[in-house]
């Protein structure tokens, strides 16, 4: 019946008015005497079990009646409740009034009207879940039950796809589309499958452009990105295990090849705390690439690199000021001052909602290169300047084309 | 190789028990000869039992007399349990393996050695690779309990290997032994009745069946094949995970009161959360067994998820309400199938 109009039960389709004189055509319905005329009408489908199903029957047959045949339709809205209650729901089609009256008897010293309960369940269920509720319900119950159950499967590094998928991913996907508007180009640089290395620039003092990229990655490539993440992120309570379980892992060689030899799609910010954490005055302006640790494991692999360009990270915090004792005292590679944060408090940690570009570039291909390339660092170090100079190149182009910070 | 001579040391426990009588019933073993302090707990089958102590040079006369050539050493404890304090665990551990590789020295007729060891040499911390290979050192070098003494007794077995280059040793590092019958700090802190985590983390777990443990051990003295490896079983578990599949309630402590609580439950002989296993229950390990599979051959028959529901079958749900509630609405919800969009109900419902 997922095409069934709903009508409200005793307005015959119209909405009730009174003239003054008259009563509403709904007030009539109401009335004893015109109700049990129409539900004389629905009388030969019975008051047993089987009514909404078998009174479906002749509305499908003659489609051109439509106030009497509409009438099962709309009680049928309220019906579908277990066993327990169908006496309620004969009591609404019989017209005789000596049940009416033992309805309200059995009703009202209860208290409780489960029926009248069920029945709202099911119109809550139905408004949030849409015509076919039962099986929207039942898949959302199964995943809650595997879940609670703990019967699921996280891959070695404790990525958790599910929860990944419909919390994290879901969770960042309006920030990225609504606040930051992400423009994404180059997208198809991304291969759809196979092991590649997206190598990227760091900032905005919080690593929100790692979550971004995730993000759009995802939506673009439907590929998830595993990212490589500093120790420090592992060592935090919660930021750890929810790093852990939407794929991240510790940025170290032994990972980073496991992951890109099992042919996954790993990202890497090889300027690391750098980077975030560098002020505002040395905007786009890349630090150093780390110790080029990213393309040694890419060349073992033999995976492509690409590299990916964010414009306007940089502008979401902008970092005037540290605080290098506290920092120290704390374990922290610094506290940041912004211009909101911290003089409003847990306000100045919203972010400032600046343009973001995305652009992933050509990949760089490591297959070429023979079996001992890793163990040349100055082919390392000659292919990591090759990328910081293709990012830093394509931001200052990006840069240019962008109109403002916020826009 | 047929006649062979094994000699079991730790068979007091039930490991090293079950383990010795798994070799007894292996056709290519002529003897098995069971070494400990005490007598073991239960039936030992065809095991000889010989009541020595490793820690002290009559074990040499052991070796010597019964023509042993096969040593598989099982007596690095975890946990000092009956035997007493800490510091007779580490003699026992440390040692007890000194003496017995200066005894398997001198023995002119030993062939093989076979160290059960433990993934706990890797240690646990925030710097780990998520999966640990066999070359691989621990981050943070032992400074505490059994990590530091199975990490002192794998240094003297590679001594020994180095001295003796003639006899074949295998080093097995095992992840957590689970089974409804295994007693291990492990086992004893997921038998409490509400299970304590560390706040804010979600550490990664692994398991070997002890089934598995016993069949690797026979796999390795009939192979006898060179080298050190990890034994676990596939696949990782989080603990969330874990106590979820338990049924039992966890209670998130923060990590200073974790610490504190471990030492509470260990005076009162609950469970024995020692330093590196509340480590390992905030940051978690993972070991890489491909060498396992590649070199050794061996193929563990359960899963970690697989051993770990065998032993979550024999321990009563204590929480689990809300999982129950949830079932008894889906029983009258339509049956889920992923594979296929969900069908076309009638509103009305046919079953109301």
């Amino acid at each position: 019946m997922g095409d069934a109009e709903i009508i409200p039960i005793g307005t015959r389709g119209r909405p009730g008015r009174g003239t003054g004189t008259r009563p509403s055509a709904a007030a009539r319905n109401l009335a004893p005497k015109s109700r049990s005329g129409a539900a004389k009408q629905t009388e030969p489908t019975g008051p047993t079990e089987d009514a909404p199903a078998t009174a479906e029957q002749p509305r499908a047959d003659q489609p051109g009646r439509p106030p009497a045949a509409e009438k099962p339709a709309a009680e049928s809205v309220i019906p579908m409740l277990g066993d327990d209650i169908i006496p309620l729901a004969t009591a609404e089609t019989t017209p005789t009034l000596t049940q009416r009256l033992a309805v309200t008897e059995r009703e009202a010293p209860g208290g409780i009207p489960v029926g009248d309960l069920l029945s709202a369940f099911q119109v809550a269920a139905r408004e949030v879940f849409g015509e076919q509720w039962e099986s929207q319900l039942a898949h959302f119950l199964a995943f809650l039950r595997r879940r609670l159950t703990g019967d699921y499967v996280v891959d070695e590094f404790g990525f958790d796809p599910e929860i990944t998928e419909k919390f994290f991913l879901a969770a960042i996907r309006p920030i990225a589309q609504k606040w930051f508007r992400i423009e994404v180009r180059g997208a198809e640089n991304i291969p759809a499958e196979g092991g590649a290395l997206i190598v990227s620039n760091h900032s905005g003092t919080v690593p929100v452009d790692a979550l971004m990229t995730m993000a759009s990655v995802h939506d673009h490539t439907d590929r998830y990105l595993r990212a490589l993440g500093a120790d420090l992120v592992f060592r935090l309570p919660f930021v750890g295990a929810v790093a852990r379980k939407g794929g991240a892992t510790l940025a170290c060689a032994e990972d980073a090849e496991r992951m890109l030899a099992g042919g996954e799609l790993v990202g890497v910010w090889p300027e690391g705390f750098k980077g975030i954490g560098k002020p505002y005055s040395q905007r786009y302006k890349l630090q150093r690439f780390g110790r080029g640790g990213f393309v040694s494991a890419a060349l073992r692999t033999q995976v492509p690199i690409i590299p990916l360009s964010v414009v306007g990270a940089e502008e979401i915090y902008p970092l005037v000021g540290n605080v290098p004792a506290l920092a120290r005292l704390l374990g922290v590679p610094y506290i940041p001052i912004t211009p909101l944060f911290p003089w409003l408090g847990p306000l100045g940690m919203l972010p400032l909602p600046s343009k973001w570009l995305l652009e992933f570039g050509e990949p760089i291909r490591t297959d070429e290169y023979d079996e001992g390339a890793a163990e040349d660092p100055m082919l390392v170090f000659n292919v990591t300047d090759q990328v910081r100079e293709t990012i830093q190149q394509t931001l200052y182009t990006l840069l240019m084309q962008r109109q403002s910070v916020f826009k | 190789m047929s006649g062979r001579t094994v000699l079991v040391t730790g068979v007091s426990r039930d490991l090293g028990r079950s383990c010795a009588r798994s070799l007894a019933s292996d056709p290519s073993v002529d003897r098995v000869i069971g070494v400990d302090v005490m007598p073991p707990r239960g039936d030992i089958g065809d095991v000889q039992f010989v009541r020595a102590d490793i820690r002290n040079p009559v074990i040499a006369k052991v070796i010597a007399r019964e023509d042993v050539d096969t040593v598989v050493h099982m007596s690095v404890i975890a946990t000092p349990g009956s035997a007493g304090a800490r510091g007779t665990m580490k003699e026992l551990n440390v040692i007890g393996t000194m003496q017995l590789l200066a005894a398997c020295q001198k023995a002119e007729s030993l062939r093989q050695l076979v160290v059960k060891s433990t993934t706990t040499v890797y240690g646990a911390s925030n710097r780990d690779p998520a999966m640990f290979t066999e070359d691989l050192e621990p981050r943070r070098p032992a400074r505490t309990g059994y990590s530091k003494d199975v990490a002192e007794v794998e240094a003297y077995v590679r001594g020994f290997a180095r001295r003796r280059p003639d006899v074949t040793v295998t080093t097995l590092r095992c992840a957590n032994v689970i089974g409804p019958r295994v007693v291990s700090p492990v086992t004893s802190y997921f038998r409490l009745p509400v299970i304590p985590t560390v706040l804010g983390f979600d550490p990664r777990l692994q398991f070997l069946h002890e089934h598995d443990l016993n069949r690797v051990l026979r796999h390795a003295v009939g192979a006898g094949i060179h080298g050190t490896f990890n034994i676990a079983g596939d696949g990782v578990l989080m603990l969330s995970q874990a106590l979820r599949r338990l049924q039992r309630p966890g209670v998130p402590l923060p990590g200073i009161a974790f610490g504190g609580l471990g030492s509470a439950l260990r005076s009162a002989r609950t469970a024995d959360l020692s330093p590196e296993l509340v480590q390992f229950l905030t940051y978690g390990r993972g070991v890489d067994t491909s060498r396992m599979r590649a070199e050794l051959g061996f193929e563990p028959r359960y899963s970690t998820a697989e051993a770990f529901d065998e032993f979550a079958s024999t321990l009563p749900p204590t929480g689990g309400r809300t999982e129950r509630l949830l079932a008894a609405v889906a029983e009258r919800l339509p049956e889920v199938n992923d594979d296929r969009p969900p069908a076309l109900t009638l509103a009305g419902g046919s079953d109301g």
